[in-house]
């Protein structure tokens, strides 16, 4: 298992490799950097600036030498290259996504409890009210726009932390149950449990945001992957041996239809990266979201291509583990 | 498949007619035999369509969004609803004559709603004309040869997947100006992996049935395996899979134009109301509200007519429905 790991992430390298020269080509395509900054300057800049400006950010090299330079400058000395707008890249990178990726696993954790808790009541009662409802409601949340979902759930808390104060504490502005602005407090609690606890209370609207709208493709699927094994013989002879509809549900039922979960999970990722942006900024977070929309806004290239390069591993690490998933759910897959 | 059966029903029924000899006496009792036990004869279309007519949601979600496309593409220029249109009536709630109010500059709602509609619809359609356009034959075609070139072309459609495609686009949109068909191009450029990925799926498992040998054996091209043959009897999927991409195209749009990526002022469109009015949710709810709802309505009802087709395409999953 050891080796298939290492060996999957060795066959990974050509497609980031592959994938950053993508995000190169894009980033150049997106527009010049230091002539998007000096175009609203009044009286523009002197040509000394200018030049110094464009040596900075390597755009005198020719188009493929830049792109080599960055790889090699990432691969040799960890450079992420230079910033128009003065940012350690890799830090800066590093710092949002733990950020983002603080939302992202709680919104996937959120959203396959609620998936699997939903497809199997709806399985298990197909054609019921309560399969009907949870159908609805998964369409209707398949329909959804992100923001909306975001900004309604963020209107709801705003209300309910002003009926709060109103009746609990009044005057007291400080006093919210639930907090509806950024990843943590401006003034974050001592402590590590109050750390966690700021986190957390942070966590929970945009978690719930990004998890709805990630239950909704999850949860037809669990359904109709459990309604397929149900079906099989396998199941029909676990009943017929009289075992509880619980023991066949939960030992030989569901384990079979995790098997095709797993890839869809992982194909996921890069969606709910994209979610993810929408969400930070509805709850205004200072993560991988407001990273990417200023260096896009600034045509910061080596920010963009970073901040792909790093997403993209996120993505092709989540396809490993979802493969070696596979192999722990269905007993017959061994990678040697 | 159950198309190639009926298919070939036809064709074993038209060789018996050829066979018999051509009298004007009794027919033959090969002919009489045959006749006593066929119903009447459907074609995979009208069986499509019966089990589509059935499906009450679907029928109503397509009525419905027929509607509103006339509506969307039409009553601007009946009533005379003009997106840049300003009046003295600024900030105004929903009334009588202005159904879904005014923004602060005199705006009217409604035409600014229809007028993003209007730009979500046109590019959802060219996207999934474009996914399905591209993406279907790729898959396909490496679904079919398999070995090297689908190894090949499936690593260049899981390098595209790799990315997550909001910012790819966004990046590109931001240089482009931001008209909906650049939006749109840029959707479809990366939006056919999926349908790729889909399609190759659905032809691996139908590629080695009879029907492809004896198109071989008939001495069929490739090429005319791949269109006339494998596509064709994987319409199904290919549909369904159109009805996600518009749901998809839709909410994609709206949400890049929403992060201010997509579609810029002095065009509008469905994500960029709802980011100008996210901030006065509280004393203009109905600037934010519509907007949303119009996305929720479109994707809502092309969902259902998805769900409806995939069900009247594909009766096995449906066994068990009462």
């Amino acid at each position: 298992m050891l080796i298939f790991t290492i060996r999957r992430l060795f066959q990974a390298i050509p497609i980031l490799i592959v994938a950053s020269f993508l995000s190169f080509a894009l980033a150049t395509v997106s527009g010049d950097p230091v002539t998007n900054k000096f175009l609203l300057r009044n009286p523009p800049p002197s040509a000394q600036v200018i030049a110094t400006a464009r040596h900075n950010m390597r755009l005198d090299r020719p188009w493929l030498a830049q792109y080599v330079d960055w790889l090699w400058g990432l691969v040799s000395k960890a450079d992420w290259g230079p910033s128009i707008d003065g940012l350690v890249i890799g830090s800066a990178i590093g710092h949002a996504l733990l950020v983002t990726l603080r939302l992202i696993f709680s919104a996937m954790v959120l959203a396959l409890i609620l998936s699997l808790a939903s497809g199997i009541i709806s399985a298990y009662r197909q054609y019921s009210k309560v399969d009907y409802s949870f159908t609805f409601v998964g369409f209707v949340f398949l329909a959804m726009p992100t923001f909306w979902i975001a900004a309604l759930l963020k209107q709801g808390a705003i209300t309910f932390n002003n009926a709060w104060e109103s009746s609990f504490c009044p005057g007291d502005a400080s006093c919210r149950p639930i907090q509806t602005v950024g990843e943590q407090s401006i003034v974050p609690p001592s402590g590590i449990f109050g750390t966690a606890s700021d986190w957390f209370n942070h966590l929970i609207l945009p978690t719930l945001s990004l998890a709805l709208i990630t239950y909704a493709a999850w949860s037809r699927f669990v359904r109709a992957s459990l309604l397929e094994v149900l079906q099989s013989d396998y199941v029909r002879l676990a009943r017929a041996k009289g075992l509880t509809p619980r023991r066949v549900m939960f030992r030989h039922a569901l384990r079979t239809s995790l098997i095709p979960m797993t890839t869809v999970t992982s194909l996921t990722i890069a969606g709910l990266f994209g979610g993810a942006i929408i969400t930070e900024r509805v709850f205004q977070w200072r993560g991988m979201g407001t990273l990417i929309i200023n260096a896009i806004g600034d045509r910061d290239r080596y920010v963009i291509m970073g901040w792909l390069l790093v997403a993209g591993f996120i993505v092709v690490v989540g396809n490993i583990v979802a493969d070696i998933l596979y192999a722990v759910l269905d007993p017959r897959i061994r990678y040697e | 498949m159950s198309e190639t059966s009926s298919s070939t029903g036809t064709a074993s029924a038209a060789r018996t007619a050829a066979l018999a000899p051509v009298t004007t006496g009794p027919p033959s009792t090969g002919g009489t035999t045959e006749r006593e036990f066929t119903v009447k004869e459907r074609s995979q279309l009208s069986m499509v369509l019966m089990r589509f007519l059935r499906h009450r949601l679907a029928i109503g979600s397509l009525i419905f969004l027929g509607l509103l496309i006339l509506t969307v593409y039409l009553a601007p220029h009946i009533f005379g609803l003009s997106y840049t249109a300003l009046s003295n009536d600024a900030s105004f709630a929903p009334s009588f004559r202005y159904p879904m109010g005014t923004d602060e500059l005199g705006h009217n709602n409604l035409a600014l709603v229809l007028r993003g509609a209007h730009q979500s619809l046109n590019v959802s359609f060219v996207v999934a004309l474009m996914s399905s356009g591209f993406g279907a034959p790729y898959g396909a075609i490496a679904a079919f040869y398999g070995g090297k070139v689908d190894a090949i072309m499936m690593r260049i459609v899981d390098v595209i997947l790799v990315l997550p495609f909001l910012v790819v686009v966004g990046a590109l949109a931001e240089h482009f100006q931001g008209t909906w068909y650049t939006v749109a191009l840029l959707l479809g450029a990366v939006g056919w992996v999926i349908n790729a990925r889909v399609t190759r799926g659905v032809v691996l498992s139908v590629r080695n049935q009879e029907f492809v040998e004896a198109a071989r054996a008939l001495g069929a091209s490739d090429v005319r395996i791949i269109f006339r043959h494998l596509i064709p009897n994987v319409t199904g999927t290919l549909i369904v899979q159109a009805t996600l991409d518009i749901a998809t195209a839709i909410l994609a749009e709206a949400g890049l134009s929403f992060l201010g990526l997509g579609i810029h002022s002095p065009d509008t469109s469905l994500g960029v109301l709802a980011q100008q009015s996210q901030n006065a949710i509280q004393t203009r709810p109905w600037l934010f509200y519509f907007p949303c709802a119009m996305i929720l309505v479109i994707c809502l009802s092309i969902n259902f007519i998805g769900d409806g087709l995939r069900d009247a395409l594909d009766p096995r999953q449906t066994r068990q429905r009462r």
